[in-house]
């Protein structure tokens, strides 16, 4: 693009001065604006930016949160209502961390089925995928800490039973749930270092894993809705003739998204910052109280799927551990998917039906989570249950022998 | 890819539908009389006739501190003098936050419990609940205070509205304790009024965004193939 | 409109309805520094009550976390201000902190009462009181005022400080005024006693 002689000048020799001294200009190349990707990005392709987003959007509004909250069991809960009436703007900053929180699960999870998809956990990708979930597994361990902070009645009694979830490990268990709680019950003592865990240790850990994930992306190169490597076919420059350079392409259509994106997610903060009490609690209007359980006991949404699969096993400890296994599962895909096609678009009825399959009982196991635990619910949660774990523990099975469609060799692109 | 497409579709529209249905059904009782509360926060006539109602009948024993006197002033629009003349019963300041004087070893001797906080009341229970409870009170000569109430059965409080409700008829009742109600929406959050009012601007101004940015992104792939 | 023209009303659009973006969004951020209402609510105004202040006695309140002194000066501490504007850093308090009519010998509203900010100019300690007319610590030429003993900071009657001293100007005083002869109100002024 053009540029003005006498500006650039200027900024030309503080670069090359840093470029002498540290590869700012290559590695803005390498991996912002001259790292090619596919030009074929649909609307699945973008939750992994809007993950940054947000992860964006938590760590600035967590940071000024901290300056005014109170981590104590004295103080915590009226010190979120000093931040949501008596602080300037205080409100707006609480709002968007905690409509952040949820928004962060929904990109996360649709990021994720992204990769199941279109097969991005693939060799060579395995690596993307295994830290990918391993921020997954950070991000729910994040969750969970920052719902006791307010010190709501449902942050204490969420934190309560899934504590105790440890004391299903035999002989250890009640040593090891004494130990988290740094006490013999849920106290300040627990919500003091819950508040160092959500604010700095995973946090950190989270944006160390965010980088080693996006470095392995970018040594292999993304993938695309048609699972074919772009790299295969270069021009004479070596640039993949299929894919196009972050900036401005990518750049472009990303901002488009990220603001449509935007709309949505102040649309929450400005007029429905509850959620119909799923992005705040009710319960969790009152201080917590260690002589009242609320009526039902639920974690936040994001949460209900694995709480439905806990709940559904009638033994604690096998409960923990299928819960335990229910999560872990994802990290053995690139091995259990033995189908050598990468995208669904090319793929057998087989895998299309089972992640179908998959998609409608995490859906469905969401919504019983949320249910209490009786009758029909039970009966339909032990269902589904068993269709989630279908899909993993057969999946050898039914995509070895998929009948693949003719993949092509060049991307499809449609304007 | 299609048949995928279609099934997802038609489970996420039976989500919604059944959660729309469950979280219907869970609402309140449904005796003959209990009523919506169909208040408006943005009603100062309502929420000036409330906060009177409120300090005349419930602040002493309930207290809301989490807000502060100049707080309410300020957002219903009363002058200071009309503050202290109106609301302040006690010998709290106008910047002071709106504390009971009943001490709570002393309401635990007389009603078995502390009258709790109202700060949060509304969001924490809902507004059709505290609505209802305040007019579903009923004589019960078997219970302490004479009375027990058809939403909180059992309850420690005693039908502090008698009076009104015998002075007026069921309209003006019922227009009384909204009142209160809606003065406790507001109390439950102040800044409502204000947020609404911003987010508009803001997703106007992120619309406007999305032109400018929209046209850029296809300009920019115009020669991509 | 040419491709290179639409291509740049574009980019400049978005650039700068963007920037003007993130500047609006910064406002809420930056906003939540300044004093909550609570921090509002609890710097108010003090009233202290004068009648029982004898002349040539202190009384020393807390406004806004800060010690506040109150002197009522005898006709004698009057009497000897007039005459100590020599060797001052800054006898027509150009450079200090006090409201508008503070700007003169005696400091104050009215020359028997003396209200200030307890707290040295230099490093913030807390001045001692030092009214006996040259004692031997303080020299001859001392005709009474304020001596901090961290520095050695000192400052006369009017709180003003003298030169040689490490305290670079006069003691603050406090907006204030009075609701009638023996109240005054510290924290407000005339024209923000309805603010």
């Amino acid at each position: 693009m053009p540029n003005n002689e006498d500006q650039s000048m200027f900024s030309n020799t503080i670069l090359r001065w840093i470029d002498d001294r540290f590869p700012l200009s290559s590695l803005i190349r390498e991996h912002a604006t001259d790292y090619y990707a596919s030009k074929n990005f649909n609307i699945w392709y973008i939750f992994g930016v809007l993950s940054l987003v947000v992860l964006v959007i938590q760590l600035l509004t967590g940071i000024f949160l901290t300056m005014s909250y109170k981590p104590s069991a004295k103080d915590a809960f009226d010190s979120v209502e000093y931040i949501m009436r008596s602080v300037e703007w205080g409100w707006l900053i609480r709002y968007m961390h905690s409509t952040g929180s949820s928004f962060f699960f929904i990109v996360v999870y649709l990021h994720m089925f992204r990769a199941m998809l279109y097969g991005s956990y693939k060799k060579p990708r395995e690596l993307v995928w295994i830290v990918g979930m391993l921020i997954y597994f950070c991000l729910m361990a994040e969750a969970f800490f920052g719902y006791l902070l307010p010190w709501g009645n449902m942050s204490y009694w969420a934190a309560q039973v899934i504590v105790n979830l440890f004391g299903a490990i035999p002989y250890v268990g009640e040593t090891l749930t004494e130990w988290i709680r740094g006490d013999y019950y849920i106290s300040d003592i627990t919500l003091n270092r819950f508040f160092a865990f959500h604010v700095i240790a995973i946090p950190l850990g989270i944006i160390a894993l965010v980088f080693a994930h996006i470095l392995a992306l970018h040594h292999v190169g993304s993938n695309n809705p048609d699972g074919i490597e772009i790299k295969n076919y270069k021009n004479e420059q070596g640039n993949p003739i299929d894919g196009v350079a972050f900036h401005p392409y990518h750049t472009s259509k990303d901002l488009v998204w990220i603001t449509v994106f935007l709309i949505l997610f102040f649309a929450a903060v400005f007029f429905a910052p509850e959620m119909g009490g799923y992005f705040l609690e009710v319960d969790n209007f009152e201080p917590a109280n260690a002589l009242q359980t609320p009526e039902h006991i639920v974690p936040a949404w994001y949460l209900t799927p694995y709480y439905a699969i806990l709940r559904a096993i009638p033994n604690k400890l096998m409960g923990v551990i299928v819960l335990a296994s229910s999560v872990l599962f994802f990290l053995f895909l690139p091995w259990l998917d033995k189908c050598k096609v990468k995208s669904i678009r090319y793929r057998g009825w087989q895998y299309k039906l089972a992640l179908s399959c998959f998609a409608i009982s995490f859906l469905a196991l969401g919504y019983l989570g949320m249910q209490p635990a009786s009758g029909i619910y039970v009966v339909l949660a032990r269902f589904f249950t068993v269709v989630y774990f279908i899909f993993f523990i057969m999946m050898p099975f039914y995509t070895r022998f998929e009948k693949t469609k003719a993949v092509p060799e060049r991307v499809v692109y449609k304007k | 890819m299609k048949f995928f497409k279609i099934i997802t579709a038609c489970f996420l529209l039976l989500f919604v539908v059944s959660s729309g249905l469950v979280v219907g059904a869970s609402e309140g009782n449904k005796e003959d009389n209990f009523l919506a509360a169909k208040n408006d926060v943005s009603d100062l006539n309502s929420l000036q006739r409330g906060a009177r109602n409120f300090f005349n009948y419930c602040a002493g024993c309930h207290s809301l501190k989490f807000i502060r006197y100049n707080q309410i002033a300020q957002d219903l629009a009363l002058d200071e003098s009309q503050l202290i003349q109106n609301l302040i019963f006690t010998q709290a300041k106008a910047e002071d936050p709106v504390t009971t004087n009943m001490l709570p070893t002393d309401s635990s001797r007389w009603f078995g419990k502390t009258p709790p906080d109202l700060s949060l009341i509304t969001r924490s229970r809902g507004e059709d609940q505290v609505y209802n409870f305040l007019r579903m009170f009923y004589e019960d000569l078997n219970s302490p205070t004479g009375t027990d109430n058809k939403i909180l059965p059992g309850t420690s409080m005693p039908n502090v509205l008698w009076l009104v409700q015998e002075q007026s008829n069921e309209k003006e009742f019922d227009q009384f304790t909204l009142d209160i109600v809606n003065f406790l929406d507001y109390v439950s959050e102040p800044n409502q009024s204000e947020r609404k009012r911003i987010g508009i601007w803001v997703i106007l101004f992120l619309l406007i965004f999305l032109a400018f940015s929209y046209g850029l992104y296809k300009d920019i792939w115009k020669e991509v193939h | 409109m040419t491709n290179l023209n639409r291509r740049r009303f574009l980019s400049i659009a978005t650039t700068l309805t963007g920037g003007i973006g993130i500047l609006f969004a910064s406002i809420p951020f930056i906003s939540s520094f300044q004093p909550s209402k609570k921090a509002k609510a609890l710097a108010t105004a003090v009233k202290v009550n004068l009648s029982k202040l004898e002349p040539g006695s202190i009384i020393k309140v807390i406004w806004r976390g800060q010690p506040v002194w109150i002197l009522h000066r005898s006709q004698e501490m009057i009497q000897n201000l007039k005459e100590s504007s020599l060797d001052l850093r800054d006898p027509e308090s150009e450079l200090s902190i006090q409201p508008l009519f503070a700007k003169n010998a005696y400091r104050s509203l009215k020359p028997n009462y003396f209200i200030v900010e307890g707290i040295c100019t230099h490093l913030g300690c807390a001045p001692i009181e030092k009214f006996a007319i040259a004692p031997a610590d303080m020299g001859p030429d001392w005709k009474g005022g304020f001596y901090c003993p961290c520095h050695g900071s000192k400052f006369d009657l009017s709180g003003r400080v003298y030169t040689g001293v490490p305290a670079p100007s006069n003691l603050r005083v406090p907006p204030h005024r009075y609701e009638n002869e023996n109240t005054v109100i510290i924290g407000e002024t005339e024209d923000t006693e309805n603010a």
